[in-house]
């Protein structure tokens, strides 16, 4: 019946590919624009927008990798994201594990009061959050940035994985409890390898959200060298004011990685992205 | 009824246990697995929300003693800032393009690709692409794009003998070339939603239809979209509580300018509460953003659960 009523109609119109297609122009002109503009010359930008460079001369971009600062801000934001998304897992799983295995009074008031963190966003605070790092000497440091990103990571990570953890078998558990197993070897040993597919949408939420992040290291970082590519990017921008070739080589060069781990990964980026919004 | 129950040992003891606050057994785990998330979040995200709304009611330059109490001053002093106007009025513009212009383009995406195929796994790839991107990246981007020098806009308009404006140095038409940016960033996200939803509901109600000969743009209008009220609550509140944080979009964009106009509530809080380190004045504007999100977030609940009841 299926196969019948599929070739019945076609699944998309042609006005409708049409459409689709100007969409999708615009969605990939700017990109196009970005990664060609490398390669042309200032002056060849206003008169030859569209069509390919005159000359595929990679100079800017080898000048770029061949510099101090395109690897290492790209190596400072890796150890941010992965630093923040190991223990924001870690955090978030322990406690969503013992909010939904274990009986104890007030296991509720904990999660309603963790769950306070989804009715704002912690950009909110940020003033005195940075007084407080100041305050607590965290300034200027990776570290100070991951625990921050973690924290803010908090009511999400717990609120997925406590879902998650609900819908197991409490028969499994019970189980172990019966055969001695206690609670923390139950969480490692059991619980968590049943998990890794919240782990992965946990994991990439977190991870490209940190590797986004401006605002955080923003205010925390001074020294260019702990700077983040966000940050990076920006500064190269000033520093260039509008030698746009230089600069559209550097930003192709900065997205490149993020666009090759989307292409790679597609299906759990785009349910890390969107699976918490929706079952969340 | 006790004294039955404190017959033997064993139903004394099957009695007390739920009575006691934590087994034994399970206070080490406990010890080890909550404290590390309800200090972090305690310490990072609900203490510097208390603080803010301390600073809020005095003066105060980030150093020393707090101790210059001033009353609803700082509050005042938001309101009536010339620029705390334009920034709500703004981020009020994002929401509206993004309920009027996005949400609409990603349902129609959506609707037109939620059917399988290769094709289309590609131009829904190509589609979420610009949502993946770091802000600043895709802010710079665009900056380039509208570049009143040698940018793609000038270039377009010479082609076609049209004398471009510099678009982000222009009052006029800044905010519609970063409401372009944001549509371009963030209708794929809402298409995914969307497509989520879609591909939930039932193939038998879309077969049941067709073959009753209700038309294409019928099933959508009566059956898809009204089948789908919960993604598109979903779509409407992350569109709000975006607008809201808007801030890293802007700064490579327009940095808020030409003089102020292309502020959101974030970047205001950034140019007049953190660049010039006024606690007190950037504390009251948190309290207000903080009080316009949690607005946002309960009646987001109440909707969806009724939406989600019917």
């Amino acid at each position: 019946m299926t196969t019948a009523s599929k070739k019945r109609r076609p699944i998309i119109s042609s006005a409708q590919w049409i459409s689709l297609l100007v969409v999708a122009a615009f969605v990939i002109v700017p990109f196009y624009t970005t990664a060609l503009g490398g390669f042309k010359e200032i002056g060849e930008l206003r008169v030859n927008p569209f069509g390919l460079p005159a000359s595929w001369d990679p100079v800017r971009f080898t000048e770029i990798l061949g510099g101090p600062r395109y690897f290492s801000s790209l190596w400072n934001s890796f150890l941010i994201a992965g630093g923040t998304v190991i223990l924001s897992t870690l955090v978030a799983s322990m406690t969503a594990f013992a909010l939904a295995h274990i009986k104890f009074f007030g296991s509720r008031f904990i999660l309603g009061y963790l769950m306070l963190g989804l009715l704002f966003p912690a950009a909110t605070g940020i003033l005195p959050l940075f007084i407080k790092m100041r305050d607590l000497g965290m300034l200027d440091s990776h570290w100070g940035i991951i625990t921050v990103q973690v924290a803010f990571s908090v009511s999400f990570s717990v609120l997925l994985f406590h879902n998650f953890f609900k819908e197991l078998p409490k028969e499994l558990i019970d189980a172990a409890r019966m055969d001695n197993c206690g609670y923390i070897r139950i969480y490692w040993y059991i619980t968590l390898p049943l998990c890794l597919p919240i782990i992965a949408t946990v994991g990439v939420f977190n991870f490209v959200g940190s590797w986004n992040s401006f605002l955080l290291p923003l205010i925390v970082l001074n020294s260019e060298a702990k700077y983040t590519w966000p940050l990076g990017i920006m500064q190269f921008q000033g520093q260039y004011g509008s030698d746009w070739p230089r600069i559209l080589a550097f930003l192709t060069l900065s997205i490149m990685p993020a666009i090759a781990f989307f292409l790679l990964a597609q299906r759990y980026v785009i349910s890390g992205l969107t699976g918490g919004a929706v079952k969340g | 009824m006790s004294s039955v129950a404190s017959g033997t040992g064993m139903e004394v003891v099957a009695a007390t246990r739920p009575r006691r606050y934590v087994d034994r057994k399970s206070l080490i785990p406990l010890l080890l697995f909550l404290p590390p998330s309800l200090i972090l979040f305690t310490l990072f995200v609900v203490l510097p929300m208390i603080d803010a709304a301390t600073f809020s009611f005095f003066d105060w330059n980030g150093y020393g003693p707090i101790t210059d109490f001033v009353g609803f001053e700082n509050y005042a002093d938001v309101i009536t800032h010339r620029n705390f106007g334009t920034a709500v009025r703004n981020s009020l513009i994002v929401v509206a393009v993004s309920l009027l212009i996005q949400l609409p383009l990603a349902m129609w995406c959506a609707i037109a690709l939620a059917e399988r195929g290769a094709h289309i796994n590609l131009i829904r790839v190509l589609f979420f692409l610009p949502y993946m991107l770091a802000e600043v990246a895709a802010g710079l981007i665009w900056k380039f794009v509208y570049d009143g020098n040698y940018g793609l806009l000038p270039a377009i308009g010479g082609a076609i003998g049209v004398d471009m404006p510099f678009v982000l140095g222009d009052k006029l038409w800044v905010i519609p070339a970063i409401m372009l940016v944001i549509t371009w960033k963030y209708f794929g996200f809402h298409m995914m939603i969307f497509i989520a939803g879609l591909q939930s509901i039932p193939n038998e109600v879309i077969e049941a239809a067709r073959l009753d000969g209700v038309k294409k743009w019928q099933i959508v209008r009566h059956i898809k979209i009204p089948m789908i009220r919960s993604a598109i609550v979903i779509s409407v509140f992350f569109a709000i509580t975006g607008a809201l944080q808007l801030f890293d979009l802007i700064i490579p964009l327009s940095n808020g300018g030409p003089s102020h106009s292309s502020h959101t509530i974030v970047t205001f809080l950034y140019q007049f509460g953190i660049l010039r380190m006024k606690l007190g004045f950037g504390g009251a504007v948190s309290v207000l953003l903080f009080i316009a999100c949690v607005i946002v977030a309960l009646a987001y609940r109440r909707i969806l659960f009724r939406v989600e009841q019917n």
